[in-house]
């Protein structure tokens, strides 16, 4: 039986889709009420799942319609804007934008790796490259853009590539490996971003531009000469004004040079090309509906093309304004508008305003280099002045771009972007200062930063889901959300590129405070301080006590009281911490001190479900000789102990009673070992691969370097446990994006990553700085670390804490690197004033008779053994007794008044 | 010449059968911490000591994890009173009653305490 093909054939005859289809994302599509029209869309990029989204929002899915959906890439819509955090550590995975089940529950049929190769719009239907055909009643193509790659003679060699989609990032980064140069064709903002990509990668990195400046687009020409200057100064060679003439390969075909237009010739082992981009618009030149003169499918303000049957969205679209825009933020705004009127059903009136252009404001962070420009940022309109800053030293370049009426008009920010957040609401209006105040830095002149209440209700906060000041005042105000996060789902504001994180923290914060709201940020019952101010306290009034602290700083109600298990701990960990700095103790055991640790802390050990302890000696970098290992294994064997390896590349010795402590411990420290701090909140190991001493692909000796770094910050308390590694290549053995710092080897230096975590909520880590040696390395983690136990909130692990804190990595960044805050050369003090205080906890306790007074089972009969600490075998080793533990319940009184006193 | 002896021993004793037992010296216990002791019919205790001397006893089992390990636990105050929390699940019992803080229907055994200087303990 065949169906005939008409509007409302949802499957022709000749191609059924299959359920089991490898590519078919939904099992059987679940068929539509006969009359429901089918929507075809072509293209499952960015603006393509936000047209999904906008459908599902406005109800359109399966019971109104089916949709289906082809898409040429293996995988699903994912964020292509922050595409180059693959390489500082984003997984593919983790850049997708479609939530886990999206298109089941809404009955989408989606089909990956199968692009769209002809429309038939008189028979309304869509033919893919695997010959499935399915009719429309609604065509929606979201297409987006190809590279353009510009006619060089030998541009299909090995060797070249562009740079657009996860697949490409994968097989440059393939080809990187052991190459030593490569060539980026294009000094725009995608180009800076690759060239980026290949620095990372440990290649020595040329940027061509035919323009004579980078970023031509964005920025003008002081901006142009100011971002020049910082990213030579990263080690990058700039070549402006010349085009590639010819690409030479060897005999393999792959390429070994490119001959510039003035004559010169780059040797290389890559190209990549990032000249521009194209809307792609072939499939619709193919069946005749209107496009533009330099490309981009014609559409009108309710996106829809010359065909009434057939919408264009995203960049392959050439707006009703004549411009093809190559920004996310006007691809989600068509997709709105087309899923607005496809919704509405045909004809219908274009509801709102439609789409008639948009703003191209950008912000970028390229190659660590903040870059923005947003408004008329060359300054085109009649009668306009400009109002400029520039420090050549610094590489800090801004313009604003002032109307004759002195209304902001625009502007371009290189080097600090920071006032980015505030400006580009502004523009269109006066601002409420000078505007030569607005672009001065901090300290002269300029005024206490202008905050978000300069702003207008209407003003866009954040660009990207064009969420304005009066809708975040009323998330806070009527929908009742107290937290940035709850502000960001309930709005989408700040879920898009970020740049609005800043303006709208503050935003949040202003409007809570208004509305007479206070959350109680407190420690505990005890301290309405946060860790990070008791921090502060203490550094700055020099307090050596947490009786002293208490009584000071506490709640009125806990002042001369005997504080909680929550605060002891923690200020005990700031004393520690700051113990070099106040000229106090920092041994944890000492006078007041012992009486504020955890059981852990205070045994120096780890306390065991049943009582008894376990004991992990410090093995550097997890590099042993045969003969300490002899002696870990005769002292378990001598002491009965369970011994496991642990994931930390150590040793975990299982079962010792509390009184076996000490004598476990001399023999460890006679044989040289020393405490391995497993039981406090402190640095923990730095885990390494063999690195390039033994291993074929190592690049640097990550044996030596997880040494030094473990050597260095042992015994540094802090808010929580501190894990680090060290891998020697790129193939990450040591698993170091998974730790709070990690570092990895490149050809020239070391890559450190922060924020990593494992465990339940893993995390992979950020990249902080690229191509170290070793002293600018240690010299960064040292501030970092600092900077960190400075800051985070108790229990906070430094993935929590990049989130969390304002500005997130960019902020972080800005402190340790930059040193924005002046703060680094204090941070790296208060670090060495720790490397020099490191004493061995476990060699002090057992040269001190008073303190190995406390390693007793009982207080009355300090030899009787703790009899409900027993053994039993298992896997001939030993196990807790838990029959002892779980035996009879004592009856249970409850004694009123017996309190006499 | 002083008839003050050197060093005057306080005793912590506790209410055991309607008899008063000595568990150890004041200058065994360390403010804000515990210590573990056993009782003549074998039975372990926690004693601890709060900021402003007095000496607290309660029995040394975790109720929750079947572990003798209450006397290794942080002792704070809440709303004036005193609490030890235990180091394994953290849960908080009263130093005075026993009864724990964070589950109603769960209490350890309390003991009264003393501290009495060795003069006025007589022989």
């Amino acid at each position: 039986m065949s169906a005939p093909i008409t509007p409302s054939a949802p499957i022709t005859p000749s191609a059924p889709i299959t359920p089991s289809a490898p590519t078919t994302m939904t099992s059987a599509p679940k068929a539509a009420p006969p009359a429901a029209p089918t929507i075809v869309l072509i293209g499952h990029g960015m603006v393509g799942q936000r047209f999904l989204e906008a459908l599902v929002r406005r109800n359109v899915t399966e019971a109104a319609a089916r949709i289906v959906v082809f898409c040429e890439e293996p995988r699903p819509a994912y964020d292509r804007v922050q595409l180059t955090s693959y390489f500082s550590g984003r997984t593919p995975a983790e850049l997708s934008l479609v939530e886990d089940g999206f298109m089941a529950r809404h009955g989408i049929e989606l089909h990956l790796g199968d692009p769209a190769e002809s429309i038939d719009r008189a028979a309304r239907t869509v033919t893919a490259r695997s010959g499935l055909t399915v009719a429309y009643d609604t065509l929606v193509l979201a297409t987006g853009s190809y590279p353009f790659v510009p006619p060089v003679p030998g541009k299909d060699s090995d060797g070249c590539f562009v740079y657009r989609t996860v697949e490409d990032l994968l097989a440059i980064e393939a080809y990187a490996e052991h190459r030593t140069t490569g060539v980026v064709v294009g000094g725009g903002l995608l180009g800076l971003e690759a060239a980026g990509a290949l620095k990372g990668l440990g290649l020595t990195t040329h940027i061509v531009e035919f323009n004579p400046r980078l970023m031509a687009i964005q920025v003008d020409e002081g901006g142009g000469a100011a971002l020049r200057r910082t990213v030579e100064d990263m080690g990058l060679i700039v070549h402006t004004g010349v085009g590639g003439k010819e690409i030479t390969a060897d005999d393999a075909g792959a390429v070994t040079a490119m001959a510039l237009s003035d004559g010169s010739s780059i040797d290389t082992d890559l190209v990549i090309f990032s000249a521009g981009v194209r809307p792609r618009d072939q499939l619709a030149r193919d069946c005749g509906l209107e496009v533009g003169e330099r490309g981009g499918i014609a559409v009108d303000e309710r996106c829809r093309t010359s065909d009434p049957a057939v919408y264009a969205i995203g960049e392959c679209a050439l707006a009703a304004d004549g411009r093809v825009y190559g920004l996310v933020a006007p691809g989600y705004e068509m997709a709105e508008v087309a899923a607005d009127a496809i919704g509405a059903g045909e004809p219908g009136p274009v509801r709102g305003t439609g789409f008639g252009g948009a703003d191209t404001s950008t912000k970028l962070k390229l190659l660590g280099v903040d870059v923005a420009s947003f408004g008329d940022a060359h300054g085109t309109a009649d009668g306009c002045l400009d109002v400029v800053y520039s420090d050549s030293r610094t590489g800090v370049y801004k313009k604003l771009v002032v109307g004759a009426d002195g209304a902001l008009l625009g502007g371009v920010l290189v080097g600090d972007a920071e006032a980015y957040g505030m400006l580009r609401p502004l523009t269109g209006s006066v601002p409420p200062v000078a505007p030569e105040q607005l672009v001065l830095p901090a300290g002269l002149g300029a005024p206490a930063a202008l905050g978000p209440s300069a702003l207008p209700d209407e003003a866009v906060v954040c660009n990207c889901h064009n969420v304005t000041k009066g809708a975040i005042r009323s998330a806070v105000a009527d929908h009742r959300c107290t937290t940035v996060p709850e502000v960001r789902k309930c709005t989408k504001a700040g879920t898009g590129c970020g740049s609005c994180v800043k303006a709208l923290t503050a935003l949040v914060n202003d409007e809570l405070e208004a509305g007479g709201v206070s959350v109680d940020k407190g420690l505990c019952g005890c301290f309405a301080y946060t860790r990070a101010e008791l921090y502060e306290i203490v550094r700055t009034l020099r307090i050596t006590t947490y009786a002293q602290l208490l009584d000071s700083h506490g709640r009125a109600e806990a002042r001369q009281g005997d504080g909680c298990e929550v605060c002891k701990p923690a200020v005990g960990s700031i004393i520690a911490s700051l113990a070099p700095t106040l000229g106090a103790s920092g041994y944890v055991l000492d006078g007041e001190q012992a009486a504020l640790q955890d059981t852990n802390d205070h045994f120096l050990a780890n306390l065991q479900r049943n009582g008894s302890y376990s004991i992990v000696p410090r093995i550097p970098g997890g590099e042993i000789t045969p003969e300490k290992l002899i002696v870990i294994g005769e002292v378990a064997r001598d002491f009965g102990l369970y011994t496991k390896i642990t994931g930390g590349q150590r040793i975990d010795l299982f079962g010792a009673r509390v009184d076996q402590l000490p004598p476990i411990w001399a023999r460890l420290v006679d044989a040289g070992f020393e405490s391995g701090h497993a039981y406090g909140k402190a640095l923990r190991t730095v885990k390494s691969c063999v690195g390039q001493t033994w291993c074929r692909y190592g690049v640097q000796d990550s044996v030596r370097m997880a040494i030094d770094l473990e050597l260095r910050y042992r015994g540094l308390r802090s808010p929580h446990k501190l894990k680090s590694a060290v891998s020697g290549c790129a193939r990450e053995c040591a698993e170091a994006r998974g730790k709070d710092f990690g570092v990895i080897a490149t050809s020239t230096g070391w890559n450190l990553y922060v924020g990593g975590n494992g465990g339940a909520d893993p995390r992979h880590a950020d990249l902080l700085a690229q191509d170290l040696d070793d002293e600018k390395l240690i010299r960064l983690i040292d501030r970092f670390l600092m900077f960190y136990i400075r800051t985070a909130d108790r229990l906070e692990r430094t993935s929590a804490w990049l989130e969390r804190i304002e500005g997130g990595l960019d902020h972080v960044r800005d402190v340790v690197v930059d040193d924005s805050l002046g703060l680094c050369a204090e941070l790296e003090a208060m670090m060495a004033g720790h490397v020099t205080g490191y004493r061995d906890e476990w060699a002090e306790t057992l040269g001190d008779p008073e303190r190995l007074r406390r390693f007793v089972s009982f207080v009355n009969a300090p030899d009787a053994p703790d009899p409900t600490v027993k053994f039993v075998p298992e896997r001939d080793q030993v196990k807790p007794d838990l029959t002892i533990l779980s035996g009879p319940t004592l009856p249970v009184r409850t004694l009123e008044g017996t309190a006499g006193r | 010449m002083t008839m003050a002896p050197e060093r005057t021993a306080v005793r912590v004793e506790l209410l055991v059968d309607q008899r008063w037992f000595a568990v150890c010296e004041l200058t065994d216990l360390t403010p804000g911490r515990g210590v573990a002791a056993l009782l003549p019919d074998g039975a372990q205790v926690a004693v601890f000591l709060d900021r402003s001397g007095r000496a607290y006893a309660i029995a040394n089992r975790d109720p929750f994890t079947g572990a003798y390990v209450l006397s290794r636990g942080l002792l704070g105050s809440a709303a004036g009173r005193p609490f030890v929390a235990s180091p394994l699940l953290k849960q908080r019992f009263d130093l005075e009653t026993g009864r724990c803080l964070d589950d109603e229907g769960v209490a350890v055994q309390a003991y009264v305490t003393r501290t009495r200087d060795a003069a006025a303990r007589g022989a």
